[in-house]
């Protein structure tokens, strides 16, 4: 991708860039596909990371955040741990998932439903809480999975691994005035 | 040596065995750990699907409790771990970005200088400042016999430096060598274990794990010893799950090497959360160590 392409303002590669810290290594991208050979979920995934690029840079806007590639990615950073151009490409995902969760783009996958039950409880409680992510989140969306989970559940409580109740930080206060105003900064 | 010390929240609970095995090591190797008082959840990966600026905050906010007499600070867990340490490098190396996080502080009467604090992971601490020498003086109850499959998994070796092979790592292979272990050849060492896919797609994440198992099965280990609490759920506790998915018949614990520590240093196992693992470890340790009261 040649870097006069950045030069256009209001692309979708543009607006990418802007969203993620160091996203303007962006332009530099040679295709050279070593981030979808490295990808553990390569298989599973529309588009690799290197056709994904490819998309951001030919402004393929709405497929993009319609991909499923964002959410097959398990964040083991070997793309971006290979990249000979040293692209931030799990953070350039993670700009595509804030993207495509904002404007509810995904389909067919669970993951943004986790993200959400996930920071709720740290917003509520300011620690994460297994049991009712386990129970909140499975009963929801997979209760036939939740009865596959049961046993493993109960070797778990049995051996002291998973508590009942959330454990609340002190300063809930502090922390929830710190998340508010993020939202407050983002939301602009 | 002094550190401060950020647990996190799986090593409250379902990694308590990581938690306890790593307050025993650090005590008896003259590690001085701190906790972080009233310390928040990292937000592991999910926080950064939904907003950047907010999950690097509500991390911040740990870093910004360090006390300011201690400038080193531990994380066990890996997924902790890269969020600590990627943050203060967001906040390092893109300052306006550093200046939204402090704002969002400040809502809090905080306040995080970035480059502050210094994240390190347990294994890098025991490996790097306490070394090979004063490790070797602790064992008393050398592993000799046990074959080991040393499992580094991704977020601690990738993308930040912790100056080891973010392809083929050796620290811990190295530090179970000076135990006595036989360490085996692991080729799949710092591949992932699917981390949270378990909850999304499990055909996808059993797969991950699968290959974990059957690589360290091919290389007859008898044990996998790991470094993170993901790692530790998703290759012991979906074990058997993977079994039925796949008709194998894999039977390997997978140990914390804290745990595998402790046992060198003949810590109680108890006090190591032995018997915490789902796939019991106390038969191979029998057999391999020897009758030893394990």
């Amino acid at each position: 991708m040649a870097a006069h392409i950045a030069e256009k303002k209001g692309t979708f590669l543009e607006e990418v860039i802007e969203a993620t810290p160091g996203g303007e290594r962006l332009v530099h991208c040679i295709q050279c596909g070593s981030c979808g050979g490295s990808c553990p979920s390569g298989a599973e995934m529309q588009y690799t990371p290197r056709t994904l690029i490819a998309m951001i840079g030919a402004n393929d806007r709405d497929a993009v955040l319609a991909a499923n590639t964002m959410w097959a990615c398990v964040s083991c950073y070997f793309c971006t741990s290979r990249c000979p151009q040293n692209i931030p490409i799990t953070d350039i995902i993670y700009t595509l998932k804030r993207m495509s969760i904002a404007e509810k783009r995904y389909h067919d996958t669970d993951a943004p439903a986790l993200a959400k039950t996930f920071t709720d409880f740290v917003d509520r409680y300011g620690r994460s809480f297994e049991f009712g992510l386990a129970t909140g989140y499975h009963l929801l969306k997979r209760p036939i999975s939740m009865m596959k989970m049961g046993p493993m559940g109960l070797q778990m409580f049995t051996r002291g691994r998973m508590a009942l109740r959330p454990t609340k930080i002190r300063q809930i206060e502090q922390l929830q005035a710190i998340i508010n105003k993020a939202k407050e900064l983002s939301a602009k | 040596m002094k550190y401060a010390y950020y647990p996190g929240c799986s090593l409250e609970r379902n990694a308590a065995a990581y938690d306890h095995s790593v307050r025993e090591v650090a005590d008896l190797l003259g590690i001085r750990l701190q906790e972080i008082d009233d310390w928040n959840c990292c937000g592991a990966t999910e926080y950064f699907s939904r907003n950047e600026l907010a999950a690097c905050a509500v991390i911040a906010r740990n870093l910004a409790l360090v006390e300011p007499q201690t400038d080193q600070l531990v994380a066990p867990c890996a997924a902790c771990y890269l969020n600590l340490i990627k943050t203060d490098k967001l906040m390092v190396d893109h300052p306006e970005f550093g200046k939204e996080v402090n704002q969002c502080l400040a809502a809090g009467g905080l306040k995080y200088e970035p480059g502050r604090v210094t994240v390190r992971h347990m294994l890098d601490v025991i490996v790097d400042d306490i070394g090979e020498t004063a490790v070797r003086d602790k064992v008393v109850r050398p592993l000799a016999g046990l074959r080991v499959a040393p499992y580094y998994g991704c977020q601690v070796v990738r993308p930040i430096s912790n100056n080891d092979n973010p392809e083929y790592p050796m620290k811990m292979d190295h530090l179970l060598k000076w135990l006595g272990a036989e360490v085996v050849d692991y080729p799949v060492k710092a591949h992932c274990c699917g981390g949270h896919m378990t909850q999304i797609s499990e055909p996808q994440a059993f797969e991950l794990i699968r290959r974990l198992l059957q690589n360290a099965q091919d290389y007859v280990a008898d044990m996998i010893v790991c470094m993170c609490p993901m790692c530790q759920l998703n290759l012991d506790g979906y074990q058997s799950r993977v079994n039925g998915f796949f008709g194998t018949e894999f039977k390997l614990p997978i140990m914390y090497f804290t745990q595998m520590l402790g046992i060198a240093f003949g810590i109680d196992p108890q006090k190591l959360g032995f018997g915490k693992e789902i796939v019991t470890a106390m038969p191979v340790l029998e057999a391999k160590l020897g009758g030893q009261p394990v």
